[in-house]
């Protein structure tokens, strides 16, 4: 499936500020299942973009606004053509072992709760079974609703307390539930490409003995398809977060949809691009 | 130098300016309130002394009508109370957090100044003082801001550390000065009744020792005290340290030394030149003429985009 | 518990030798003059705001730390055996950081438990082949040193991130030449006060960039930081800036500072920050205290910081204990300097042991620093044993414990006159590019409450002069 995504960020600050500092993660990386056709990011000011790769493999891009501004946005664009792989993630830059991923964090914090839903779950000899029990039974614990407006994905511990929240915090619970059970886990925010419009989507990567990477959505019980761009990996949803600055509300806008029409006019677009 | 440590410099200067004019706003009041009513008249030297110390809607806020303040208000309010940011107290505790943001910039005499008066500044009560007590704290704070003042003079090395903090001192002192005049304006307008009385006496000898110039007064002008003698003294005659004309040619040597260092000028040594030149070419007649309180309302909107400009330019 | 070892008069009363000088001039001078002495020593560190904040209490915001007045003498040839020890130490650490954020060869050998790193709050991902100048690591050590006898002296504790008490060396050296010149005219005390000119060396030597004069900074958290004092004395004694993460900001990957000559480019950083506040769009979002960026500026090669980041992950109680083998592993070298013996909790057979000699061991925190939320067996009463046993079986992982060592004392003044009290050593050791640098002496810390064993100025622990005798 060719995925044709759109994804802007306007990032406001207090008015009259300088040098305001910048990072994204906004840069999807081929691999097995996932092509990037083309991808371009482009901003409302001048200033030079630094590429960087962080410690996770994530292509990043630095940059400062001398302002004075009030705003900063940043806009990608681009299309990724993916194939259905059954959830299973091959040929990533691994800049790390897996053993990594056991760590938790404080937004993957395991609390008494989360000890106590992640052993309330049936065993299973077999791994893939469990990773796929403890999808079943986080489904079913927490439901997905819209996101919190302000302040990111809720915490693992505040998630499964209020039996709601975004994909970003649906996916904090499993990781640290799948962390306290043994799986490395992942934090991979991206796109899902379904209906007409499509959006920004968190999920997790779990890390199966002799199998790897599987990629699991609790919110929608389900593991990644073809529908699904990953963008970037973490330890949780702020390591991954597409923008960070020390700005105040921050405003996004995504488009992921099926582009198999041919897109000439975005090709034309990206010709001006530097 | 860092702007930091410049803003730190200058911010210290200022603050301990500031003690230091509140203390003689203290001392005049109690003077002037202690005068027996025929001499002074009727109006509240409290209540002005809050109102030059420019913290009037605080304190209405918390004790009720200027017109009622009452003296233990006031003084506990101007001196020591913490919720007035402006009191004796806060100014001595910000000029040492300033100063010990920079205490790489002060010499050890500056430190041991501000360190030594904000250790002492603990044995004075936080409950309302006796009289006795008052004017041994007013005179604390005088002689501290003498002793930075003198502690600056003669140890510092004369770079732009040095100028910038004598830009504050300046800066605040022109403010201080302005305000006093501000407050008391009416009193030195000709069209006031009963001029040459006791009354004005007292208001006027009140205006000049508010700022040490009662003594110098007489002899600038072998004169008696006169209200458009007052003005000139304070506004436009150089010798008087604490007139806006002393204070701008001291403001705008350093800004210019400043630029001299830095090789480049600005918009502040642009804005203080302009206003010397201002406090130079006039004459305390045609201040009068045009109209004293317009003059003085708009020279402290002045000073104010000074300190903005000097901000702008260096300190962030 | 055996009775301690005092470096003046030894077990038996038999003063040494290196002590006998200053043994005669104390017992020939009265009490009040030494009592007085202190008096003085005590406002000198007041008039110049030596003070320290004790988090956590209130009115206390700014207090002293006590100064004992009786120096702590060491050998020549102790110091030169230590300083080996020292410099061998710190080698090791900066090695097996390196290793930590690179090849992780000492994890694939089974040296060390992978989880011991990658599970450590003080390991940082971001830090994942980010190349440091030089391949250095840990500029500025802290290494702790306790003499249980003439023979031995043993690491207590490796101080990795941003080790403090330096100032204290140098200021405590300031106020005995002025109040004791007579006792140094007796002794051949060798200097410590090149320390600033050594720390400035360090820190020139790791610029990035040649080229050009590197501009050095230290960076504080600011006034309300309990070490702020040395922060500032420090800056002022290298004659670099004192900065706060306001006053730098990030252009184009490259860090600035503001001036009043406008933005000025700096090339190290000495950071007296944690990590976790160094760059809110690194770490913790909600830190005013850092600098936004600067961790893209750092990862593009054009500043350096010292420490650099995730040297943490080097220094915990748990790492110390396999700091014998890392040291093997990586330099092929026997240490010269011992670890205490340390019990890992994390492990079954060791967690059995502890639990059932708590009474005698000392149990501690493997995060922990300060000396909070450790248990002193011997000094501790039934109930407060059995509620720490709690805790240990709750969490093992998070404790070592060790024995309770007899540490040396040293001859302290007191309220009832000079007596022995327990003290342990902090040598402070410069690495740069160029070489390693120990000025000889370091901070000697001293319980200064009878039979205590705890030195931290947070519980009321002093400090004295450290003399390494030059002949």
């Amino acid at each position: 499936m060719r995925v044709r995504i759109r994804h802007e960020i306007t990032q406001h600050f207090e008015p009259g500020s300088r040098n305001l500092s910048v990072t994204v993660r906004l840069t999807p990386r081929s691999h097995e299942g996932q092509f990037v056709q083309r991808w371009t990011l482009d901003l409302d000011s001048d200033c030079r973009l630094y590429p960087q790769e962080d410690a996770f493999g994530n292509l990043c891009h630095a940059f400062t606004v001398e302002g004075p501004a009030e705003k900063v946005a940043v806009m990608a664009e681009g299309e990724v053509e993916t194939t259905d792989t059954t959830g299973i993630v091959r040929g990533t830059v691994e800049p790390f072992p897996a053993a990594l991923y056991l760590r938790q964090t404080d937004l993957t914090h395991p609390t008494d709760d989360i000890i106590a839903f992640a052993d309330a779950i049936a065993r299973s000899k077999d791994p893939l079974i469990q990773a796929h029990t403890l999808m079943v039974a986080l489904h079913e614990a927490v439901s997905e609703g819209e996101g919190s407006a302000l302040g990111g994905p809720l915490a693992a511990a505040d998630a499964l307390a209020a039996k709601k929240a975004c994909s970003g915090g649906i996916a904090h619970v499993f990781t640290s539930a799948a962390r306290h059970l043994g799986f490395p886990a992942r934090h991979i925010s991206g796109y899902l490409a379904v209906d007409d419009v499509g959006a920004a989507r968190h999920w997790a990567e779990l890390h199966v003995p002799k199998i790897g990477w599987v990629a699991f959505d609790c919110g929608r019980n389900l593991c990644a398809t073809e529908n699904y761009v990953r963008l970037a990996v973490g330890l949780d949803a702020l390591a991954v977060a597409p923008l960070r600055s020390t700005g105040a509300d921050c405003l996004e806008k995504v488009t992921a949809c099926d582009g198999r029409a041919p897109p000439r006019l975005a090709q034309a677009q990206s010709q001006s691009q530097n | 130098m860092l702007s930091r440590t410049a803003d730190n410099l200058y911010w210290l200067s200022r603050y301990v300016e500031r003690a230091d004019c509140l203390a003689r706003i203290l001392d005049v009041s109690q003077r002037l309130a202690y005068t027996p009513v025929t001499y002074g008249g009727s109006t509240n030297e409290w209540g002005s002394a809050v109102l030059t110390a420019g913290c009037a809607d605080m304190f209405t806020e918390r004790y009720g009508p200027l017109d009622d303040a009452k003296e233990e208000d006031v003084v506990s309010f101007l001196a020591f109370a913490p919720e007035n940011p402006a009191s004796i107290r806060n100014c001595f505790e910000v000029a040492r957090t300033n100063a010990r943001s920079v205490r790489t910039a002060l010499t050890s005499e500056m430190w041991d100044v501000i360190n030594s008066a904000w250790i002492e500044l603990r044995n004075f009560p936080n409950r309302s003082l006796t009289r006795d007590e008052l004017s041994r704290f007013l005179a604390f704070v005088k002689e501290t801001s003498l002793r930075f003042d003198g502690a600056t003079f003669r140890t510092m090395l004369r770079n732009d550390g040095y100028w910038f903090a004598r830009s504050g001192a300046q800066l605040e002192r022109s403010d201080n000065t302005a305000r006093i005049l501000d407050v008391k304006y009416h009193v030195l307008l000709p069209e006031k009744e009963h001029v040459g009385g006791p009354l004005d006496y007292f208001q006027w000898a009140s205006i000049l020792r508010s700022v040490s110039a009662l003594t110098a007064f007489h002899w600038v002008y072998r004169d008696s005290v006169k209200p458009w003698l007052v003005a000139d003294l304070l506004i436009l005659n150089r010798q008087m340290p604490r007139s806006l004309a002393a204070c701008y040619d001291s403001l705008a040597r350093n800004l210019d030394d400043i630029a001299s260092a830095y090789g480049r000028q600005g918009p502040s040594q642009r804005l203080a030149r302009s206003m010397l030149a201002r406090l130079s070419n006039r004459s305390i007649e045609d201040i009068f003429q045009a109209g004293l309180h317009e003059f003085i309302s708009e020279f402290i909107s002045d000073n104010n985009k000074l300190g903005a400009a000097i901000t702008e330019q260096y300190l962030t | 518990m055996r009775q301690a070892f005092d470096e003046m008069s030894s077990i038996d009363g038999q003063v040494r030798p290196a002590y006998e000088t200053l043994q005669h001039w104390l017992s020939s001078v009265p009490q009040d003059v030494l009592a007085h002495r202190r008096q003085e020593a005590e406002y000198i560190f007041r008039r110049i705001g030596i003070t320290f904040a004790v988090y956590g209490e209130q009115n206390a915001q700014e207090r002293l730390i006590p100064f004992d007045i009786v120096p702590r003498i060491i050998t020549k040839d102790e110091w030169s055996r230590l300083s080996k020890g020292l410099e061998q130490r710190v080698k090791a650490l900066n090695h097996y950081i390196r290793d930590v954020y690179t090849k992780r060869e000492v994890l694939r050998a089974g040296v060390v438990p992978e989880d011991l790193v990658y599970k450590n709050p003080a390991f940082r991902p971001e830090m994942n082949g980010q190349r440091v100048p030089h391949d250095l690591y840990v500029h500025i050590a802290g290494i702790d040193i306790v003499r249980t006898d003439p023979d031995t002296f043993y690491v207590l504790e490796d101080n990795a991130r941003t080790p403090s008490g330096v100032s204290y060396m140098l200021e405590n050296r300031e106020i005995m030449l002025r109040l004791f010149p007579e006792l140094f005219s007796m002794h051949k005390v060798a200097p410590v006060e090149n320390y600033a000119d050594d720390l400035l060396a360090t820190l020139r030597s790791l610029s990035p960039n040649g080229g050009h004069e590197p501009n050095v900074a230290i960076l504080t958290p600011g006034i309300y930081n309990s070490a702020y004092y040395e922060h500032s004395f420090l800056a002022d004694k290298l004659g670099v800036d004192l900065v706060e993460g306001r006053d730098l900001f990030v252009k184009d990957c490259t860090v600035y500072m503001r001036t009043t000559e406008g933005p000025k480019r700096v090339d190290v950083i000495y950071r007296r920050l944690d990590d976790d506040f160094l760059d809110p769009l690194a770490f913790r979002p909600d830190s005013v205290l850092g600098v936004p960026g600067l961790m893209s500026a750092y990862r593009a090669g054009n500043v350096t910081l010292t420490n650099a980041v995730g040297t943490g992950v080097a220094d915990d109680k748990a790492v110390y204990s396999y700091m014998p083998e890392i040291i093997r592993f990586y330099l092929g070298e026997e240490p010269l300097l011992p670890n205490v013996p340390t019990w890992r909790c994390r492990e079954a057979d060791h967690l059995k042991y502890v639990l059932e000699h708590l009474p005698d061991l000392v149990v501690k925190e493997v995060h922990g620093s300060g000396g909070y939320g450790m248990l002193v067996g011997p000094a501790a009463d039934k109930m407060q044993i059995e509620k720490f046993r709690e805790k240990l079986i709750a969490d093992p992982d998070n404790f070592i414990a060790q024995p309770t060592l007899a540490l040396s004392t040293c001859p302290t003044l007191v309220e009832k006159g000079i007596a022995p009290r327990h003290v342990d050593l902090r040598p402070f050791i410069l690495s740069g590019s160029d070489k390693v640098r120990i000025v000889p002496g370091g901070l000697t810390r001293v319980a200064m409450k009878e039979g205590s064993l705890v030195v931290n100025s947070s519980q009321g622990g002093g400090t004295k002069d450290t003399w390494v005798l030059d002949a």
